[in-house]
C-alpha cells in the first residue's frame, strides 16, 4: 500500500513549479518582449505615446502640446495638412506610417522624473508604445530618455532646454529637436551688444538646478566675451515665490544687467518683481539699466503681463514667423483650437513629423533604422529654415529667434516681437564641447 | 546698511503675508483644535477672487477692426469692457481699482466659504485624530486647487496695482539715507499696512466686543462656556469664517506683488505652518511675531554675505528654525504651556 505524504517543503515546491508553469507563457508572449523589437506593430496600427504635463505648474503648456500631437496625427493619418504641406521630405503619403494607422496614448509627467518615468513606461508595457514624446522639462527629458534608452524605445523629447539633454546625459535612443542654452546664449551675445554695449556689468539670479546652471554658464560664457563683467551669479530656490530678497541686492550692487536664468512661474515673479523695484526704469553707471530673460515662452510671458514690455530673451519659434512652415502650422493650429500655437506646441509637432517620416523612409519602427534614417537627416520646411539632425548628439540644428516683449500688443497672444532670426552658423558648435557620447542604438528584446 | 534696511523691508511685506495667514490657522487651531491644512487654499481663493472681479469687470463686447489683422488673417476682434463703454473713465478707474475693490466681493465670498466649509466637512472631524483633521483638510486644498485651475488655467494670471501705487517710494531719505539709496515699491509698503490694520482689527475684535470676550472664554475653557448657556460652537463656526476672510483679504492684496496661480495655497501653506509652530500653536500674538520674525530673517539668509558663509542658508532657515525651537521650546515663542508638549 503506498501512501502520498505532503509535507510544507513538497507544498511550497509544488506552489513554485506552478507559479513558474503559469508565468511561463506571459513570459514568452508578452507584447513588450516578444518581438524583433521593443513593441514592434503586428496589426493594422501603431501607437504613439505622448507623456505631458497634464497637471501641475507646466499644465497649460502640456496642453498646448497635446493639442500639436493630435493635430500632427491626424496629418499623418491623411497624408497633409499644416506643416507636412511644406515639409521638405515627402515620404508620408497618407494612411499612416508605413501602413499603419497612427492611434496614442497619453501620459502625465507632472513634471516629476519619477512620474515622467513611470508613465513612459506604462505607456510602453501596458499600451504597446513605439515611441515617446513630450515634455516640458529637462529633468523629466533626461530621465525618461534614460529609461527609452534601456526599453529599447525612442524618445522624441518636447520642451527642453538644459544642454545636457544631448550632452554629457545623451542617449541614442533620445532626439531633440528643442534649442539649447549654448544656442541660446550665442544667439543673444550679438544683440546683448547691440543693445546694451559692451561695458556692462551683470547681475545673474539662476533656478537652482540643472537648467539653470546650465542657462547661466552659457550667457555668462557669451556676455563675458563680449566684454562684460560677472558682478554675481546668485542661486535662487525653485519656487521662491517671492524673490525680492534676491532683487534687492541688485539695486545698489553697481550692475546695470540683470540676467534672469528663470523659467515658468520663477520667470513670471522674478520678472514682475523685478519689474516692481523699478529695475527697468533704472539708470546705472550713466546707463539705462537691462533686463534679460535668455528662455522666453509666450505661455508663460503672458503670466508676466506688462512687465515683459521691452526684455530680451531667445525662444525656439514664434508664431508670427512668416515662412510658409510656420504660416500652415499656425492656420491649420489656429483654425482647428482658435488660438495661435505656442513653442512647445510646435517643437511637439515637428517632432512626430520627423519621427512618423524617419519610419516611412527607413520602412520600418524599428529604432536601429529610424535612428539611421534621422542621423544628419536635413530637412526644411518645419518653420525654423534649413535644419539637420545631427548624428553625433541627436540634435537639431536650426536659427534661433531673438525676441523682445512687445511695447504694443494687439491682442493677449501678441506679447513677443522677433526682433532677429540668428542663422544655424552662428549658434552651431562642436561635437566634443557638451560632452555627448551617446552609445549606440538600443532595439529593446529581440 | 542701506542693504540691511531693503532687507527689512523685505521681511516685513512678506512677514505680513506669513502673519495674516498664521493668524487665520492658529486662530482655528485655538478654537477648534483642527489642523486645517486646507488654509493656504483659502488664501489661493482669495486671491481669485481679485482675478474673478478684475474678469467680471471686463465682460467685453466684440467689434472688429478695419485695419488690424489676427493672427489667422481676420480682422481682429477688438474687444471693449461694457462697463468702460456704459460708464466711460469711472468704468475704466474701477478696472484699474479692482485689487482694492476686490477687498470689498471677498469679505462675503470667503465669509461664506469658510462657513460652508466648517458646516459641511471639518465638523465632523473635530474628535478625530489630527492626523486624519491632516489628510481631510490636505485632500480638501488638492480639490479647491484643481477646481480653480479648471477655471482659470494653470499659468499665473497677472494683477497689477492701482496707477497711484506702482511706483517706488523713497523710504531711505525719511531715514536720512542719500537719494535712491533704498528705494522700495509702494505696494509693497501698501501690504505691509494693510497686513497690520487686518492683524489690529482681528486682535480689537477679539479684545474688544462681546462676541470676542466669549471666544477667548471658549478657547481656555470650552466646556464651562458651553455650561453657561453660551453656544459656544455657533460662534467658532463664525470664527472659522472670519480666519477664512483674513486668509481672503491677505491673498487678495498679494496679487500685485506676485501673479496668483491654483498652487499659491500650497506654497503658502508649509511657511505658515512653520510660522504657527514658531510662534507658539494656538497663540495669536506668536503667529504674528513670529510671521515677521521668520520674514526677516528669511531675507537676512538670501543675502549674498549670509550665503557665502554658509551656502544654501536661504532655502533652510525657515525649517532650522523650526527645528531648533521644536526642540529647545516645543509649545513655540509664545505657546500656552502644555501645548505640544506632551
Amino acid at each position: 500500500m503506498s501512501r502520498s505524504i505532503t509535507n510544507r517543503r513538497s507544498l511550497l515546491k509544488g506552489s513554485a513549479a506552478a507559479g513558474v508553469a503559469l508565468a511561463t507563457p506571459t513570459i514568452f508572449t508578452s507584447q513588450v518582449w516578444a518581438a524583433g523589437y521593443t513593441n514592434e506593430p503586428k496589426g493594422g496600427s501603431v501607437t504613439l505615446g505622448f507623456n505631458v504635463p497634464q497637471t501641475g505648474a507646466y499644465a497649460d503648456e502640456g496642453a498646448d502640446e497635446l493639442r500639436a500631437y493630435q493635430l500632427a496625427v491626424e496629418h499623418i493619418n491623411a497624408g497633409g495638412g499644416g506643416m507636412l504641406e511644406t515639409f521638405s521630405s515627402k515620404a508620408l503619403k497618407g494612411g499612416g506610417i508605413n501602413g499603419k494607422k497612427v492611434e496614442y496614448v497619453t501620459g502625465d509627467t507632472q513634471t516629476k522624473s519619477d512620474a515622467a518615468r513611470a508613465s513612459a513606461k506604462r505607456m510602453v508595457e501596458k499600451d504597446g508604445a513605439i515611441m515617446i514624446t513630450g515634455g516640458s522639462s529637462s529633468g523629466v527629458a533626461v530621465a525618461v530618455q534614460d529609461y527609452c534608452q534601456t526599453a529599447g524605445i525612442i524618445f522624441m523629447a518636447g520642451l527642453t532646454h538644459a544642454n545636457d539633454t544631448t550632452g554629457k546625459d545623451c542617449r541614442a535612443n533620445g532626439f531633440r529637436h528643442f534649442f539649447n542654452t549654448e544656442m541660446s546664449g550665442a544667439a543673444l551675445a550679438p544683440v546683448l551688444k547691440n543693445q546694451f554695449g559692451s561695458e556692462r556689468v551683470a547681475y545673474h539670479l539662476t533656478a537652482d538646478y540643472n537648467w539653470g546652471w546650465s542657462q547661466e554658464g552659457s550667457i555668462q560664457k557669451y556676455s563675458e566675451q563680449l566684454g562684460w563683467k560677472t558682478q554675481a551669479a546668485v542661486r535662487t530656490p525653485l519656487g521662491a515665490g517671492d524673490f525680492s530678497q534676491y532683487i534687492t541686492p541688485v539695486l545698489n550692487s553697481g550692475a546695470d544687467v540683470l540676467v534672469l536664468n528663470h523659467y515658468g512661474r520663477d520667470m513670471v515673479n522674478s520678472l514682475t518683481q523685478a519689474v516692481q523695484f523699478g529695475l527697468r526704469d533704472k539708470q546705472v553707471n550713466g546707463k539705462d539699466f537691462g533686463i534679460v530673460v535668455p528662455l522666453y515662452s509666450r505661455l508663460m510671458a503672458q503670466g508676466a503681463g506688462e512687465n515683459v514690455k521691452g526684455i530680451y530673451g531667445s525662444t525656439n519659434w514664434h508664431w508670427s514667423l512668416q515662412d510658409e512652415g510656420s504660416k500652415a502650422f499656425v492656420k491649420a493650429f489656429g483654425e482647428k483650437y482658435g488660438f495661435p500655437p505656442s513653442q512647445a506646441a510646435h517643437t511637439t509637432y515637428c517632432q512626430a513629423i520627423l519621427y512618423a517620416d524617419a519610419c516611412q523612409r527607413a520602412g520600418t519602427f524599428m529604432p536601429t533604422g529610424v535612428g539611421e534614417a534621422l542621423k544628419d537627416f536635413d530637412f526644411d520646411g518645419l518653420g525654423n529654415g534649413p535644419t539637420t539632425y545631427r548624428g553625433h548628439d541627436n540634435q537639431c540644428f536650426k536659427d534661433v529667434l531673438v525676441v523682445k516683449g512687445k511695447e504694443n500688443p494687439s491682442s493677449k497672444f501678441d506679447v513677443l516681437e522677433v526682433v532677429e532670426v540668428t542663422p544655424r552658423k552662428q549658434v552651431e558648435y562642436g561635437t566634443d564641447l557638451l560632452g555627448c557620447n551617446k552609445g549606440s542604438i538600443n532595439n529593446g528584446a529581440a | 546698511m542701506d542693504a540691511i534696511l531693503l532687507q527689512i523691508l523685505n521681511g516685513l511685506d512678506k512677514g505680513g503675508a506669513y502673519a495674516l495667514i498664521a493668524l487665520g490657522l492658529t486662530i482655528i487651531f485655538g478654537t477648534l483644535g483642527v489642523v486645517n491644512f486646507a488654509h493656504g487654499a483659502l488664501f489661493m481663493l482669495g486671491a481669485f477672487c481679485a482675478v474673478a472681479l478684475k474678469s467680471l469687470l471686463q465682460v467685453s463686447f466684440v467689434t472688429e477692426s478695419a485695419t488690424q489683422k489676427d493672427f489667422l488673417g481676420n480682422p481682429l476682434k477688438i474687444e471693449t469692457p461694457y462697463i468702460e463703454h456704459w460708464f466711460g473713465d469711472f468704468g475704466s478707474f474701477l478696472i484699474e481699482y479692482s485689487v482694492p475693490a476686490a477687498i470689498l466681493m471677498a469679505i462675503p465670498v470667503m465669509l461664506l466659504i469658510g462657513v460652508t466649509m466648517e458646516r459641511g466637512l471639518i465638523r465632523f472631524f473635530y474628535k478625530r485624530p489630527h492626523a486624519e483633521q491632516i489628510l481631510v483638510t490636505f485632500g480638501l486644498a488638492i480639490v479647491l486647487g484643481e477646481v480653480v485651475k479648471k477655471f482659470f488655467g494653470a499659468n499665473p494670471i497677472p494683477q497689477s496695482a492701482p496707477e497711484l501705487a506702482r511706483g517706488m517710494v523713497d523710504f531711505g531719505v525719511m531715514l536720512g539715507f542719500d537719494p535712491g539709496a533704498v528705494p522700495y515699491p509702494t505696494w509693497r509698503l501698501v501690504y505691509f499696512l494693510f497686513s497690520l490694520a487686518v492683524i489690529g482689527s482681528v486682535f480689537a475684535f477679539l479684545q474688544f466686543t462681546t462676541f470676542g470676550m466669549v471666544v477667548r472664554a471658549g478657547m481656555a475653557d470650552r466646556e464651562t462656556v458651553g455650561l453657561l448657556g453660551i453656544d459656544i460652537d455657533r460662534r467658532f463656526t463664525i470664527v472659522f469664517g472670519i480666519a477664512a476672510v483674513v486668509a481672503g483679504l491677505a491673498g487678495v492684496m498679494y496679487t500685485p506683488i506676485q501673479p496668483p496661480d491654483y498652487h499659491w495655497g500650497m506654497d503658502f501653506l508649509v511657511l505658515s505652518f512653520v510660522v504657527v509652530v514658531v510662534g507658539g500653536m494656538g497663540s495669536l500674538g506668536g503667529a504674528v511675531s513670529a510671521g515677521f520674525l521668520l520674514g526677516i530673517l528669511q531675507s537676512f539668509a538670501s543675502m549674498n554675505e549670509v550665503k557665502s558663509l554658509l551656502p544654501g542658508i536661504d532655502q533652510i532657515i525657515i525649517y532650522l528654525i523650526a527645528v531648533i525651537i521644536l526642540l529647545v521650546r516645543p509649545r513655540g515663542l509664545m505657546g500656552r504651556k502644555g501645548v505640544m508638549e506632551s
